[in-house]
């Protein structure tokens, strides 16, 4: 035996054990191993004093699955976990996570500072519609970082971005970005849909809320609309006065303070207390569950999805009907460099490449795939690719889709995780079709 | 709500209610290294029935200002200072882990300001684990993350927090780290350590007493609180399965349902 005083170390689970245990315990659940779908609208109350207290976030529990679900809470529990996040609040899609996200946190004539490199629906809701809600946002390429400095005004309430862009493949440089948003005061939140916790941790890079569409690689079968908002905890809501409804007397809930009351998980309590209250994009027991199933798997579904796309990637950058092809492992890439550190378990299986002949030749490329499926989803254990000049991006107009980094000769493909040689094989009958796109684009 | 004592701001959150002075006063004091956050699921419910809710930060920590405080002496009398600075002349106490060292020794000392004491994961004794002492005091964030590993029982490692979304051991981590290390979490460790008197003065406590303890808390085992709690005439003792140390929030329902019945008995509220 040796007489080597054993280390102490904390024995908490790990990404794999937490993957599949997290926010669960089945002897509170009938023994049940599996997570129970509560397929339920309400909770009965032990009696008055019990609701009044719930209603009143006095105790924690359930009132009515448009605010909270046992079986969405162990969803939210889980992504949590995975994330190093405080809380979360799971939405019925992506989209309302984000939308959610912008409502708990601005106020008409407030101000945010975003990337311009984001998927088509998102750039519209920044655009678009959250003007109408008196909230204006200045777009900054996601390469420029003093741009996003220089873009900060006294209302900017904070910066938002996704991690790795869509369709360019634009990675954001978190570490910097989260220096600038917090020098003045603000928090930045991340969409890091493409990568998962399994690739990146962005709070472990200063990002301080990170939001997922979970109907993509989290849960990863192309089944379930699902989306997340996590806490990560560290931003100190009370250093300024920009944020009064997270830190003044919320006339809400009978002067609570989010801040003052729940902390690191203030900016969560608020989005459910006030957002799902008020907004209700809640998420159905059933879909929760789907993700859930989707996230035991997480890691060694990414871990396929990563060597596939590295496999295509080298398949694609050799191949005489390509132009160019954009994807973080490229030596090349503009932010190769910064993906080896962010993402230090695989690049992604999202890749961007421009195929010779042009628009014509993306269309009959798309038109003539026969495995690869032609959707507008990404994520799904099944190979995907679309034309986001017709597709994704359609309803933007030419000067946007200059400024969004998108050509028309572009194809995004979602790297699947079927044999390798059988995404190889279909997408040499779209290039056959796409060098003569006049003779076979209408068959 | 802020206030000083001796000189310095001190935070407590009120659970969300304006200080009343004509309602009876709950002081709750937070653990090693933690804030008033940790009573959350407890002080709303007091505070929105007939009570003053007062989960107050030590010195040094969360919102309050001033040093860390190095003995739980020191801090025993800071609680009495905190009953006379928000004009009170008696107060129920109710403590968490390290907090319960602070209450017990501050009802030996002042008997007639408290009223009652409850006691949760409580010991006459906390000795420290060396090495994580030792961590704690070179600002090292693994003891955080010791702390947090041996806090928590199956609730905290699986899951399954009594508000929906909220993930145990990443919150708890969040607190500890909210100042640094060194200065909050090392401080109190060490004056656990050094803390010898907690027999002696749960021998000399009078006022009605409750010990609320777990079956997986590590940090403060059963028979340690059970030990503390025979010392003191007519302890009621409260023992939940299936949860560790904090469980203030791993048991939060459990424990609000206890202190109600016995804080309620003993220490009427207001009457609406």
């Amino acid at each position: 035996m040796s007489d080597k005083k054993k280390e102490l170390k904390p024995n908490t689970y790990k990404f794999d054990t937490l993957s599949l245990h997290a926010g669960y315990q089945p002897h509170k659940n009938a023994g049940s191993r599996q997570v129970p779908i509560y397929q339920t609208t309400s909770y009965l109350f032990d009696d008055v004093d019990h609701a009044a207290a719930l209603f009143n976030l006095e105790r924690g529990g359930h009132i009515y699955s448009r605010i909270s679900n046992p079986t969405v809470g162990v969803l939210e529990e889980r992504v949590a976990s995975l994330e190093g996040g405080t809380a979360a609040l799971a939405t019925s899609s992506g989209m309302s996570a984000i939308f959610l996200t912008v409502m708990t946190l601005c106020e008409a004539g407030d101000h945010l500072v975003v990337s311009s490199q984001l998927y088509g629906g998102t750039v519209n809701l920044f655009r678009l519609t959250l003007p109408k809600f008196g909230i204006k946002c200045t777009f900054v390429k996601p390469r420029d970082t003093e741009g996003f400095k220089k873009a900060i005004q006294k209302n900017t309430k904070g910066i938002f971005g996704e991690l790795v862009g869509n369709p360019g493949n634009e990675i954001m440089n978190m570490p910097e970005i989260s220096k600038i948003a917090h020098e003045a005061g603000i928090p930045l939140m991340v969409d890091a849909t493409y990568q998962t916790p399994y690739l990146c941790k962005p709070f472990e890079h200063g990002a301080d809320i990170v939001i997922h569409s979970l109907t993509k690689w989290m849960a990863g079968h192309g089944s379930s609309m699902a989306g997340i908002l996590v806490e990560g905890g560290k931003f100190d809501w009370m250093q300024n006065d920009k944020f009064p409804t997270m830190t003044k007397p919320y006339e809400g809930y009978h002067g609570l303070s989010f801040a003052e009351e729940f902390g690191p998980t203030a900016f969560t309590m608020k989005a459910r207390a006030e957002g799902m209250r008020d907004f209700g994009p809640c998420l159905s027991p059933q879909n929760a569950w789907n993700v859930l199933q989707g996230i035991e798997t997480l890691s060694v579904r990414m871990k396929k999805h990563c060597s596939n796309a590295e496999e295509m990637v080298k398949y694609l950058s050799n191949h005489e009907s390509v132009a160019w092809v954009s994807h973080p492992s490229v030596p090349d890439h503009p932010d190769h460099e910064l993906a080896k550190k962010l993402l230090p378990n695989g690049r992604g299986s999202m890749i961007a490449f421009g195929i010779k002949g042009g628009k014509d030749a993306g269309v009959a490329f798309i038109n003539n795939v026969k495995l690869a499926s032609h959707l507008a989803n990404v994520g799904d254990t099944r190979t995907l690719v679309i034309h986001p000049a017709s597709g994704t991006h359609s309803q933007m107009d030419e000067a946007t889709l200059k400024f969004a980094g998108l050509s028309h000769d572009m194809i995004r493909l979602s790297v699947g995780i079927e044999d390798i040689d059988d995404i190889k094989n279909d997408f040499e009958i779209g290039f056959r079709a796409a060098r003569k796109p006049r003779l076979v684009s209408n068959q | 709500m802020k206030f000083k004592v001796n000189g310095h701001e001190v935070f407590a959150s009120t659970g969300g209610r304006p200080f009343d002075k004509k309602k009876p006063l709950i002081i709750f004091v937070h653990g090693s290294g933690l804030t008033h956050m940790t009573w959350v699921l407890q002080t709303r419910y007091f505070a929105f029935h007939g009570y003053n809710s007062l989960a107050v930060d030590l010195p040094g920590h969360g919102l309050s200002s001033g040093e860390s405080l190095k003995s739980i002496e020191e801090m025993a009398d800071w609680v009495s200072d905190v009953i006379d600075a928000v004009g009170h002349k008696e107060a129920s106490l109710v403590g968490h882990s390290q907090g319960c060292l602070v209450t017990v020794e501050c009802t030996s000392r002042y008997p007639d300001k408290i009223k009652t004491l409850s006691l949760m994961g409580g010991a006459g004794a906390i000795p420290m684990n060396p090495e994580l002492l030792s961590l704690a005091e070179n600002n090292d964030p693994k003891a955080v993350d010791l702390m947090m590993d041996w806090a928590h029982g199956p609730a905290g490692h699986f899951g399954g927090h009594p508000v929906p979304g909220l993930y145990h051991i990443n919150t708890g981590t969040m607190l500890a780290k909210s100042r640094t290390i060194q200065n909050t979490l090392g401080v109190d460790f060490r004056a656990c350590d050094n803390y010898k008197n907690g027999f002696d003065a749960a021998k000399k406590i009078k006022c009605p007493t409750l010990s609320i303890l777990a079956t997986d808390d590590k940090m403060c085992p059963v028979k340690e609180g059970k030990k503390l709690a025979s010392l003191i005439d007519g302890s009621q003792v409260d023992i939940i399965d299936n949860c560790g140390h904090m469980m203030l929030l791993e048991e939060a329902d459990r424990v609000l349902t206890v202190l109600k019945k016995f804080i309620t008995t003993n220490y009427p509220p207001l009457s609406s």
